[in-house]
């Protein structure tokens, strides 16, 4: 277990000091900015949009580092060293999924409050929406790193990732969006519970689906 | 003539008699009390979705086999089928359209039965770049395996949208309890174009996983 721990720390300390975060949580904000001066600033209008468009703007943001995730240990060897020790590769691909997940979903959810307030929305919304994304980060982490392992030994893998994932991820953005919007509502809905199942069942298969991959890129 | 050469003939005159044989009595219907002459696009939709839906999970079935046994002919029957089953989902998407717009006024709804369908269509691609992106043979296999795989959780979807939520696209009319909501006059063409589009699929499908071996062979050398 003090194995898993130390792949985790490594990876968020890694995440940290090539400045990921900062790049994840930049976009995020930027589309938060530019989308009111887009479509205008009616408060009306932007409630409605909010949970949609903070929700693919936190997706993509999310995968803009998905694409380091094992390609930096692919490329100087690292990787290789992993997969041979004494920690099974399922779980030093869910370390690096959760280290992912704190370097972004984390920073993204909490990040997602001041702009829902820049999207007119009530408290009550606000908090659904950081909620949704708190949980819905972890399926785009995992199902990140499916496509990032699929994709590793590509050289230009971090073009076909979102061609790959973003399909997978739909659901996600459905279910989360459907719950921000009944929370605007005050009417209850099943889309909180559908977006945490979702993402159970993502954090789930994905540590075997993604070091299933790495083993096909790493045999050769 | 090798046995997939005989399963190609029979395949091919099948497929043609069996697709004449659907759009001459598809055309000949009489026009739907509610749908008028439109009701004949279902002959051509509705045999696409489930064409595309079959070609998946024969997809998924040989990704299995590709992960257990390491069979390269079952490699070879995922690459050769996954463009094809693209093709039939845009049919599907396509005709569907054609149909929504006089039937529902939109050629397009963002109903759970379209949506998943579209992503259907979507993963598709996915599958077909990530196969097109990979060099060496056994990698690309195994890659594009572990892909549809998770990719075929979307089958379940498509398949129970209808039932799970309240769609504009209409529930199943074939295989329900209480047998089949749909007159003979136009269960026959349906069927028929269903088993033409199935043996069409196949006819393809056998023409290209030979082409791939001969491919693979020539590759390999001599």
């Amino acid at each position: 277990m003090s194995a898993f721990f130390a792949q985790m720390r490594r990876d968020v300390r890694l995440a940290w000091r090539a400045g990921g975060i900062g790049v994840a949580l930049g976009f995020f904000a930027a589309v938060a900015v530019l989308t009111p001066l887009g479509v205008g600033p009616d408060p009306a209008l932007l409630v409605r949009i909010g949970g949609g468009v903070l929700w693919l703007a936190a997706m993509l943001a999310a995968l803009l580092s998905l694409d380091t995730l094992f390609h930096a240990d692919f490329e100087d060897g690292s990787l290789d060293l992993i997969a041979l020790s004494s920690l099974p590769l399922e779980l030093a691909a869910l370390a690096k999924i959760a280290a992912h997940w704190l370097c972004t979903g984390l920073p993204l959810a909490v990040l997602a409050l001041p702009a829902a307030a820049m999207f007119a929305f009530p408290l009550p919304a606000a908090l659904m929406l950081a909620a949704t994304l708190l949980i819905g980060t972890a399926a785009i982490s995992a199902l990140g790193a499916c496509g990032a392992a699929l994709t590793l030994s590509l050289r230009r893998g971090a073009l076909l990732l979102p061609v790959i994932v973003l399909p997978l991820l739909a659901p996600a953005a459905i279910f989360g969006s459907a719950a921000v919007l009944a929370a605007l509502d005050g009417v209850g809905s099943g889309a909180f519970l559908l977006l945490s199942a979702f993402s159970l069942v993502a954090l789930a298969m994905s540590p075997f689906a993604a070091a299933a991959a790495i083993r096909v890129h790493l045999a050769e | 003539m090798s046995n997939s050469g005989k399963a190609l003939v029979w395949l091919g005159a099948g497929a043609g008699l069996c697709l004449v044989a659907g759009l001459a009595l598809g055309l000949s219907v009489p026009p739907d009390a509610r749908q008028g002459d439109a009701v004949r696009i279902m002959f051509v939709h509705v045999p696409a979705a489930w064409t595309a839906m079959m070609a998946y999970g024969l997809i998924a079935l040989c990704a299995v086999v590709t992960l257990v046994w390491r069979h390269p002919l079952a490699d070879a029957a995922a690459k050769a089928a996954a463009p094809l089953g693209a093709v039939f989902t845009a049919l599907g998407l396509v005709t569907g359209s054609i149909w929504g717009k006089p039937m529902w006024g939109a050629w397009w709804v963002w109903d759970a039965r379209l949506t998943s369908f579209l992503l259907l269509f979507l993963i598709y691609l996915g599958l077909i770049a990530l196969r097109h992106s990979l060099d060496g043979e056994a990698r690309a296999a195994r890659a594009s395996a572990i892909l549809a795989l998770i990719g075929a959780a979307d089958l379940p979807v498509v398949e129970f949208s209808v039932k799970w939520w309240s769609t504009l696209h209409q529930g199943s009319s074939l295989i329900r309890a209480g047998g089949p909501a749909m007159a003979p006059v136009y269960l026959w063409p349906l069927l028929s174009m269903a088993l033409g589009y199935t043996l069409f699929f196949l006819w393809l499908w056998v023409w290209r996983i030979r082409i791939d071996l001969l491919v693979r062979s020539v590759r390999r050398g001599p």
